[in-house]
């Protein structure tokens, strides 16, 4: 296990992004160097849209702006982008782009009267999501969609119950659909004593974990599926790893630790607990939702407050790992394995992974509107994660969410090679190139 | 049913228990930083999407009976559009507070944040409890 040595290098890491995006607010015409290693990009400047700062070698450019909610997205090889807006604009939930050679975007189509996050193209099909269910389309050699108005409704009455609604999707090789079913809940906490957990926690029979369905099945009501693994408070950012041939997931850990033990627990403390966890999950794999957390510090799985944890007494250890501890409150929304050539070697099947910042970290300042890298190797992580792209929020330190005008949401991998980025806050879409 | 009835689903959504060694002499502005401004920050203006904003709506300003009410139980699961938007986390009920407590939160919003609508009294917080379960 990474040590002290990795929260120091991660904490210097986020120091330096944003001294560097700090410098890029406050002159943007200018490129900013922060260190040997990571150097501002110039992005093409239109509009609204942020200067984002990224590792030496690459730019950022934003491709379409002042789209709707755009969640989660995917690109085709034909340089279609099919982007999933969080509601429905004029009946709209799903926006075709087209990117041309230059690397702009225009929006070339839209359907699907649903909002939502999920979507992802597999085997012909494009998968997409509302808050309740599944659907599919068939797509043409030129991976457009065949009949807008017809999809295949694969999974139904998903578990909806507005908070932690979303329903990511991903599939595997062998036909099968993972969707997660947020727990509408923190911690699982007794209806009128919010500090006392509940044993054993009735949300986890229907939420709170991943289910897979068949992707080719219609009609697949929640408990037609698997239950396939349990103890995730909430996951909106998970991808299929090709190496492990596993699935990743990205957790929003628990907030407040400060309000449930006092006693235990700093406001400092509570700004930087829980850890966003990233969990490899086969099936059955159980991550300790609500009755533990993981603390990145500490590097122990301790029990929670409402369930008698103190911040120092150790939760089972049946209870699985995290593959990567990050700072608490960061809200990972999008997690993404590079497969492509255009970054360099230290890329290729490591894990982006888009966080959307946090809201929860009073009195401490909001941070962590990024998007994060960690180099993998034979399908474990190789090194430290660090910042890979920053500058979203303009630099500079802010109290109130609400000021975050752009927030990373999905993520998604061109034909190319290059990395496309969402951003729900303000609209954006962005797409980071390499050059030698 | 008011469109406006989650305005307040978040308030306080931290802790529903009082240190009680604190109660009698905290001011409504300390109650709101303990209780309440992690979700609703300390601009009152929450969190979009998730959060309500505490400004300038009629849920804020309008019947005490209902907002104490709202404090008192929480949202539950249910989700009803405030001016048009939702908002995503559930506010815990917040019964564990005391009467005085409950008020001099609620003056403090209904004073604050732009906000200039009439104090709520201990008594209005004595009264509307009765009146929930």
């Amino acid at each position: 296990m990474k040590t002290s040595l990795a929260t120091a290098v991660c904490f210097c890491a986020m120091a330096i992004g944003t001294i560097a995006c700090k410098n890029s607010s406050s002159n943007p015409e200018t490129e900013s160097t922060s260190s040997a290693a990571q150097q501002s990009a110039s992005n093409n400047k239109a509009g609204d849209s942020a200067t984002l700062t990224l590792p030496a070698g690459f730019s950022a450019a934003t491709v379409a702006e002042n789209l709707s909610g755009p969640r989660h997205l995917v690109v085709t090889p034909q340089n279609d982008i099919y982007v999933k807006l969080s509601d429905a604009k004029n009946g709209k939930g799903i926006v075709i782009l087209h990117v041309d050679g230059n690397g702009k975007a225009t929006t070339t189509g839209g359907f699907g009267d649903y909002g939502g996050t999920g979507i992802t193209i597999k085997n012909g099909y494009l998968y997409a999501s509302s808050n309740d269910d599944v659907y599919r389309y068939k797509l043409d050699a030129n991976n457009r969609v065949i009949n807008e108005n017809q999809p295949e409704k694969i999974a139904t009455g998903l578990t909806n119950k507005g908070m932690h609604n979303s329903k990511s999707l991903v599939l595997d090789n062998a036909g099968n659909i993972y969707v997660n079913i947020g727990a509408p809940s923190n911690v699982c906490a007794e209806q009128g004593n919010d500090k006392k957990g509940m044993q054993p926690c009735p949300i986890l029979e229907t939420a709170g974990g991943i289910w897979m369905f068949k992707a080719d099945k219609q009609a697949q009501k929640q408990n037609d599926g698997v239950h396939y693994a349990t103890g995730l408070r909430n996951v909106v950012g998970m991808d299929w790893n090709n190496v492990t041939n596993s699935l990743f997931v990205m957790q929003h850990g628990r907030d407040n630790l400060h309000n449930a033990s006092p006693q235990n627990y700093t406001e400092q403390q509570s700004a930087e607990l829980p850890a966003e966890c990233m969990y490899e999950l086969h099936q059955g794999a159980n991550a300790g939702w609500p009755y533990m957390y993981y603390d990145q510090n500490q590097h122990k799985k301790l029990v929670n407050p409402e369930y008698g944890g103190d911040g120092k007494k150790e939760a089972d250890a049946s209870y699985i790992d995290p593959v990567v501890a990050f700072p608490g409150h960061m809200a990972p929304d999008g997690l993404l394995f590079y497969t492509g050539n255009m970054f360099p070697e230290k890329y290729k099947n490591g894990a982006f992974i888009a966080f959307h910042g946090s809201w929860n970290r009073a009195p401490e300042p909001q941070k962590g509107y990024l998007v994060a890298f960690v180099p993998f190797n034979n399908g474990k992580p190789s090194g430290n994660w660090e910042i890979f792209a920053d500058g979203f929020t303009g630099g500079q330190e802010f109290m109130q969410p609400g000021k975050a005008r752009h927030r990373p949401c999905g993520l998604a991998q061109g034909p190319d090679g290059s990395l496309y980025v969402s951003d729900d806050a303000g609209g954006t879409i962005y797409r980071i190139t390499y050059h030698q | 049913m008011s469109k406006h009835f989650l305005i307040l689903l978040l308030l306080g959504c931290t802790s529903a228990f009082a240190q009680t060694k604190q109660t009698t002499t905290a001011t409504g502005k300390q109650l709101y930083a303990q209780y309440c401004l992690t979700c609703h920050q300390e601009d009152g203006e929450g969190v979009p999407n998730m959060n309500p904003p505490l400004t300038q709506t009629s849920y804020v300003l309008g019947d005490k009976k209902k907002l104490i009410a709202w404090v008192l139980k929480g949202s539950g699961n249910e989700k009803v559009p405030i001016d048009g938007n939702t908002y995503s986390n559930n506010m815990p009920p917040q019964s564990a507070l005391k009467d005085d407590e409950i008020a001099k939160i609620l003056t403090y919003i209904r004073s604050n944040f732009g906000n200039k609508a009439s104090a709520v009294s201990t008594a209005e917080v004595k009264a509307a409890r009765e009146t929930v379960k």
